[in-house]
């Protein structure tokens, strides 16, 4: 089963390995240089990804190595339709967040990529580890650095928020670990490939949801759960809060595709009207505050807990147009709101000051700063041409082809998004400028972190096509366990009528 | 002759142990050939591990199981003699009999490791304490370590006394005292009641050692009061044996009310021990009652009671064993004077010693069970071997509990990690670094590829019943 070219356990583990060589570095601009190196030669290696055979549902690049054999568990690893272009965004996102660090990170330079490294490896093993433990270890070991990075890098409040951050998600998890045993013991295998072939009880599919459901929601994160997003996306520095935004938050989003829909279709039928509910929450609730919002970062998270109100949504219509939407916003969200928080973090290292009053009339002064914030904020108000629109059009149409009331519910979130950014653009562009004179514009390493995410807002805006050929197979299948389930229930239903 | 080799490890120490007593007598305090002597029988224990065998009629086995548990005694006596070497609140006359004492109650160790018979076990296990006794007060003029020394030994003392207490009815109702024997014997409470409340009052001595809820009153004070140095022997150390013990005994395999109480007080002993570390500001004493918290987790293995949950309880003791000793070695290298070290000490450690500061979080992350350290492979071996078996409940539990007690693990490795650093530079030799690291190294090794010494385990396990 081995491939010839370990492509998956390159990417998990070369950024591991060079973190040995950085141990070694004195000089901050060497470490500096080196990880974009580091981040470049990543890139190479997952070139031939690219080799990705579309229309396929099974998993490709697959690893297999015997692990742990009293207990059954394997170095497993693969990628499909649903976590293949995730591993690119993070491959992606890697030098991006190394140059939007250069100037922002001033001490303990050194430990700070040393962790960037580890975030990087831990979350491409989450999306490709085929193993239920492999899975539980880069899930949880991701936190270590990500806490580390809120904890010595951030803001004032950074005690509060990294040590919130890490309880929330931990306590969430530790429940996970528990369903996964149990998964485990009832399916005798912890291979995910074996355990997606199974039919559980109901019964036990309700307590597995149920333990899964609330791991992934307090990562996603869906209201009530978001507490912690706001606190630690505010205090983290700008590579954490892009990692935090395009990454992390997609874990959880793929873990209820992935774990939920495939692992206990009858009891995400089950929970569907529950979730929908707390997906709708999450959007109103996302989309108002974000509205009385005066920091810019804090702004940008909480239109995060709306956007991912989208996904959630998006998934759990359990038809084809809705988990596309999804699996697109996830990618988008990630695009677009990752270069928002890189955008900040350059204003911010301009006037010292994310509150949006502090940072008026930019228009003027920073045309090209404008330009991108422009574009970026058009996208994650979902304008016609960006990627964002194809998402949650997608999300919408398989929302109204489900049911029209819910529909109608998600619209006004929708106009929301568009309410608070086009108020925050409006004052950054047009404001009476108090300090934006002395500025300078956007340099070459701004320019050389925001190309790239600009040229993706627009090609998966304009053709998507290829994107949504990637992941249509896999979703196919997730569905056909699905409507087992709902066909089923029908068939019930006409029994008892 | 064979049957003397078969005893190695074993004269090897007592070899040892003499030495160190005509040093005593000749007032000698030169003991630094001491780590070398004890690094040595690492190997000798390590070349045992092939030999199997019974001797003294019956009482005492070798076998994987025992042999391993000598590797680790033998392992964790090298570390504490040397991170006490240098230990500044011992004075200097009475260094031979420290480690005299401490030789002796390694001893006892290895005799708990192979003895197969409860006189056997009950001599063991009073040899290992009462040095122990001796060992907690030798703190210079330090009132507290006296109180810790006389906590210790009321409770141990009351909790042999029960021990042997149940001894007596097991003997009366089974009129056996050999494991061997007792094993094929009937252990259901309608028919062996007596005898299982005997088994019951023995096993509380172990508790005891094992510092179980509600068994652990002297465990705080005692790594409080005693020195850094002698905290380091007595919160890792006379674990194991009462691990070793407590796995014969489990697989004996007894009536279910009996686990049934036993998985109650782990489940108290985790709860209770995680939520008063939460608000501890001495490490040792924070560290105090998080051992009380992972007696419980180890309980789990027990009452799965199955092969693989005894295989998972002897590797979390091997966890746990390397995990406390890297947390403590820390703090001794901290406490420079020898005083106790508090959350405050720890500010900035990062920056004055990123070795130690590795060490330390990986040590906490590893006591939290966060992969990817043996913490966790161990926590999760422990989880899915009591899945299953009537415990459901106690796996919950113990699975919420990780999250209860991140936050203390994770204040020590946030203040390392996050601070400024207060005070200048450290002075710690090479040698400890080295130590350091490698602890450090280890823990997340066996984080990440168990498997080798797990399936020894099992077939360790796997010998226990025929």
């Amino acid at each position: 089963m081995t491939n010839t070219w370990p492509v998956l356990s390159l990417l998990i583990f070369f950024p591991l390995m060079s973190t040995l060589i950085l141990l070694f570095c004195k000089k901050d601009k060497l470490v500096r240089v080196l990880t974009l190196i580091f981040s470049f030669i990543e890139l190479v290696i997952a070139l031939p990804l690219l080799k990705f055979k579309l229309g396929s549902a099974a998993f490709q690049f697959e690893e297999f190595r015997p692990w742990i054999e009293a207990f059954k568990i394997n170095y497993h690893l693969g990628v499909d339709g649903l976590s293949y272009l995730m591993v690119l965004l993070t491959v992606l996102l890697l030098p991006l967040c190394v140059l939007c660090s250069w100037t922002y990170i001033q001490k303990r330079v050194k430990e700070f990529h040393i962790c960037l490294l580890l975030m990087t490896s831990a979350c491409i093993g989450v999306f490709v580890a085929l193993d239920l433990v492999l899975f539980y270890i880069f899930w949880e070991a991701m936190l270590i650095p990500m806490f580390l990075l809120i904890a010595i890098w951030g803001g004032p409040r950074k005690k509060y928020a990294s040590i919130k951050f890490f309880i929330y998600t931990l306590a969430g998890s530790t429940l996970l670990l528990v369903a996964l045993i149990a998964l485990y013991l009832k399916g005798g295998s912890f291979s995910l490939p074996r355990l997606l072939a199974l039919d559980f009880p109901f019964k036990f599919q309700y307590w597995v949801f149920l333990a899964m459901a609330l791991a992934f929601a307090i990562k996603v994160p869906m209201f009530p759960f978001h507490t912690w997003l706001p606190a630690a996306h505010v205090e983290a520095p700008t590579a954490g809060s892009v990692l935090l935004a395009s990454v992390l938050l997609k874990m959880g989003t793929y873990g209820f595709i992935r774990f939920c829909l495939g692992l206990t279709p009858a009891a995400s039928v089950y929970f569907a009207p529950l979730m929908i509910g707390l997906s709708l929450a999450s959007i109103i609730y996302g989309g108002l505050v974000a509205l009385g919002q005066k920091d810019m970062k804090r702004l940008i998270a909480y239109s995060s807990v709306a956007h991912m109100g989208f996904v959630t949504l998006g998934i759990f219509m359990f038809n084809l147009r809705g988990l596309e939407g999804a699996i697109m916003q996830m990618l988008n969200h990630g695009i677009t709101t990752g270069a928002l928080f890189m955008l900040v973090g350059a204003i911010y290292e301009r006037s010292h000051s994310r509150e949006i009053a502090d940072n008026l009339g930019l228009g003027k002064y920073l045309p090209a700063y404008m330009f991108f914030f422009g574009l970026f904020s058009l996208s994650s108000l979902a304008f016609p041409g960006t990627n964002s629109f194809v998402g949650e059009a997608l999300v919408l149409i398989g929302t109204f082809s489900k049911n029209k009331v819910i529909g109608l519910v998600a619209i006004p979130g929708a106009l929301l998004a568009a309410a608070y950014m086009l108020r925050l653009l409006q004052k950054l562009a047009w404001g009476e400028p108090s300090k934006a004179k002395n500025f300078k514009d956007l340099n070459l390493r701004e320019w050389a972190y925001l190309v790239p995410l600009a040229i993706l807002v627009l090609y998966l805006g304009l053709a998507p096509r290829l994107a949504l050929k990637t992941m249509d197979a896999s979703i196919n299948k997730t569905l056909v366990k699905i409507e087992k389930v709902v066909q089923k229930e029908k068939n019930i239903d006409l029994v008892l009528k | 002759m064979e049957k003397v080799i078969l005893f190695g490890p074993e004269i090897y120490l007592l070899f040892i142990i003499f030495i160190l007593f005509v040093q005593s007598l000749a007032k000698s305090t030169k003991v630094n050939w001491l780590p070398y002597a004890t690094f040595l029988g690492i190997f000798i224990s390590i070349f045992s591990f092939k030999f199997n065998g019974v001797l003294f009629l019956g009482t005492y086995k070798i076998d994987f199981l025992s042999q391993f548990f000598k590797f680790l005694t033998y392992l964790g006596l090298t570390l504490c003699v040397l991170n006490s070497l240098k230990n500044k609140t011992l004075s200097q006359e009475i260094r031979a009999e420290y480690y005299l004492f401490m030789g002796l109650s390694s001893l006892g160790l290895l005799f708990l490791s192979s003895a197969v018979e409860i006189f056997t076990i009950y001599i063991a296990l009073e040899l290992t304490s009462y040095s122990l006794y001796v060992l907690v007060p030798l703190r210079n003029q330090d009132p507290r370590a006296v109180e810790g020394a006389v906590k210790y030994m009321f409770y141990g003392a009351l909790a042999t006394a029960l021990g042997l207490y149940g001894v007596s009815y097991i003997l009366a109702s089974k009129h056996t005292t050999y494991l061997a024997i007792l094993l094929q014997e009937s252990w259901k409470w309608s028919e062996a009641g007596l005898a299982i409340l005997g088994l019951g009052m023995f096993l509380l001595s172990f508790l005891y050692k094992l510092s179980l809820f509600p068994f652990h009153f002297w465990s705080p004070d005692l790594y409080e009061g005693s020195s850094n140095e002698t905290a380091t022997f007595a919160a890792t150390m006379p674990k194991l044996g009462a691990m070793v013990v407590l796995i014969r005994l489990a697989a004996l395999s007894p009536d279910f009310n009996l686990k049934l109480a036993l998985g109650i007080m782990a489940a108290l002993s985790m709860t209770f021990g995680n939520l008063l570390a939460l608000v501890q500001r001495d490490v040792k004493r924070l560290l105090g009652y998080s051992t009380i918290a992972h007696a419980g987790f180890i309980i789990l293995g027990l009452v799965a009671g199955t092969k693989l949950g005894l295989g998972a309880a002897a590797f979390y003791s091997f966890a746990y064993l390397v995990m406390n000793l890297a947390a403590f070695w820390v703090i001794t290298l901290l406490s420079q004077k020898g005083e106790n070290i508090t959350l405050e000490d720890l500010k900035g450690l990062a920056q004055r010693e990123p070795f130690l500061a590795f060490v330390l979080a990986a040590a906490s992350f590893g006591l939290a069970g966060i992969p990817p350290t043996v913490g966790f492979s161990g926590k999760f071996f422990l989880l899915t071997s009591a899945w299953g078996h009537g415990f459901n409940w106690l796996v919950i539990i113990a699975a919420l509990n990780t999250a209860l007690a991140i936050f203390y693990y994770l204040n020590l490795v946030r203040l390392a990690y996050t601070k400024e650093p207060e005070e200048k530079r450290l002075d710690i030799s090479l040698n400890s670094r080295l130590v350091a690291c490698l602890l450090g190294v280890a823990i997340v090794f066996f984080g990440l590829i168990p498997q080798n010494l797990l399936s020894f385990l099992i077939k360790a396990v796997n010998q226990l019943t025929p």
